[in-house]
C-alpha cells in the first residue's frame, strides 16, 4: 500500500474539469474520507454531499472510478488498488458545483410515476393489515428498501438516451405502491408509468441493480409493471 | 402518444418477436436443410408454388416483420438519434406497410 492516493476530483460545473490531489493513505479509508480530508484540508471550497456516513441516507452518491457509488461505503481499498482514483458527480443529473448534481429532476419524475400513496381509508377506519406473507407484500419485499440515492438513475444507459424516461427508481417506488391493497390510485399510476419514458423503454440491461447499493433489483420492479400494464390493457383496463 | 397505445405497441412488439423466433427457426433450418439436400431452385420453387402451408407460414413471417422491424427502428431512432414524435412514427409506419408490401410480392414470387 502506498502512502498516498492520487486523487483526481471534478471541479467546476458541466464544463469543468478535474483537479489533481495527494491525500495521506489510511487504513480502513472510504472514498468519503477521502473528498472530506481534501475539502477540510487542502481545498475548503469544494462542495460536496453527505449526512449520515453510514449508508442510510442516500445522499453521498458520486461517480468513483467511472462507476455510481455511496461514497460512505466504498472503502478505498475495494476501486483503488493502484492508489488512483477518479470521484466526479453522478451522471444523467445537472452539475450545481463540483460533486454536487441538482435532483430536482430526479425527484420531480418520482411525482411523474404517481409515487404519493393516495389513501382510501379515513382517520375513523381501524388499522389496515397488511399480511407479511401475502403474494403482493412479498413481490415489494425488497423494493420498498429503496432509499432514493440515485445510483440507478446515475447507472442507467436509457436515461442517458431518453431525457424523459422516469429511471429506475421511480419505477420502483411505483411497483411497491401498485402492490399495496391500500392504495387508491392504482389506475392511474399504471397509465403514469406505461409508455415510451415509462417501464416500456427499459431494455432489461440490469445496469440498475448491478449498481444498486443495497442489492435490490428495479429490473424486476419495471419486469413487473410491464406485467402488470400489459394485463391491464388486455382487460381493457388502461 | 397514449399510454394506452404505446402499451399496445410495446406488446405488439413482443409478441411479433416470439412469432419471429420460431418462423426464422424454421427460415434457416428449412434453407439449411434444402442447400445441403442440393435442391436447385427450380426444385424449391416446385415445392413452394401452389403451395397453402409456404403461404401461410410466409404470410405470417411477413406479418410479424412488418410489425417487429418498424417498431424496433422507431426506438432505436428515438434512442439513438433523438429522432421521436408524430413525424417518426408516420414514417415508421410507412416504413412497416412498405415491408409489408414487398414481403407480399416476395410470397406471390414463390407461391403463385
Amino acid at each position: 500500500m502506498s502512502a498516498t492516493l492520487a486523487v483526481d476530483v471534478w471541479r467546476g460545473g458541466a464544463d469543468g474539469r478535474f483537479q489533481a490531489f495527494s491525500v495521506p493513505r489510511r487504513d480502513a479509508q472510504t472514498v468519503l474520507d477521502v473528498v472530506t480530508h481534501i475539502q477540510r484540508r487542502l481545498d475548503p471550497t469544494l462542495a460536496y454531499r453527505f449526512a449520515c456516513r453510514v449508508g442510510m441516507c442516500g445522499s453521498c452518491a458520486m461517480t468513483v472510478n467511472g462507476r455510481p457509488r455511496w461514497t460512505c461505503r466504498t472503502h478505498v481499498s475495494e476501486v483503488a488498488p493502484e492508489g488512483r482514483l477518479e470521484i466526479a458527480p453522478l451522471e444523467h443529473l445537472p452539475i450545481v458545483r463540483d460533486l454536487v448534481t441538482d435532483m430536482r429532476e430526479f425527484f420531480d419524475k418520482w411525482a411523474r410515476a404517481r409515487s404519493q400513496f393516495k389513501p382510501t381509508a379515513t382517520r375513523r377506519d381501524d388499522f389496515a393489515t397488511v399480511a407479511p406473507h401475502s403474494a403482493e407484500r412479498r413481490a415489494v419485499d425488497e423494493a420498498i428498501e429503496c432509499i432514493g440515492c440515485a445510483v440507478c438513475y446515475a447507472a442507467c444507459d436509457v436515461v442517458g438516451w431518453n431525457p424523459d424516461y422516469l429511471g429506475p427508481a421511480a419505477l420502483n417506488r411505483a411497483w411497491t405502491l401498485h402492490n399495496d391493497r391500500r392504495d387508491g390510485a392504482r389506475p392511474e399510476r399504471l397509465a403514469a408509468v406505461a409508455g415510451d419514458a415509462g417501464c416500456h423503454a427499459c431494455h432489461t440491461q440490469a445496469s440498475c441493480t448491478e449498481r444498486c447499493p443495497k442489492h435490490l433489483s428495479p429490473t424486476a420492479s419495471i419486469a413487473g409493471l410491464k406485467r402488470a400494464t400489459a394485463l391491464a390493457v388486455l382487460r381493457g383496463e388502461l | 402518444m397514449s399510454a394506452r397505445l404505446e402499451t399496445r405497441l410495446w406488446l405488439a412488439q413482443r409478441l411479433s418477436a416470439a412469432v419471429l423466433a420460431l418462423c426464422v427457426a424454421v427460415h434457416l433450418t428449412t434453407m439449411i436443410v434444402a442447400v445441403r439436400g442440393g435442391l436447385t431452385a427450380t426444385d424449391i420453387l416446385g415445392r413452394t408454388r401452389g403451395s397453402l402451408g409456404w403461404g401461410a407460414f410466409y404470410a405470417l413471417f411477413v406479418v410479424a416483420v412488418s410489425i417487429h422491424a418498424p417498431l424496433g427502428l422507431r426506438t432505436v431512432a428515438a434512442e439513438w438519434l433523438g429522432f421521436r414524435g408524430r413525424a417518426a412514427d408516420a414514417i415508421f409506419a410507412l416504413f412497416g406497410v412498405v415491408v409489408f408490401l414487398l414481403g407480399g410480392l416476395a410470397i406471390a414470387a414463390v407461391t403463385r
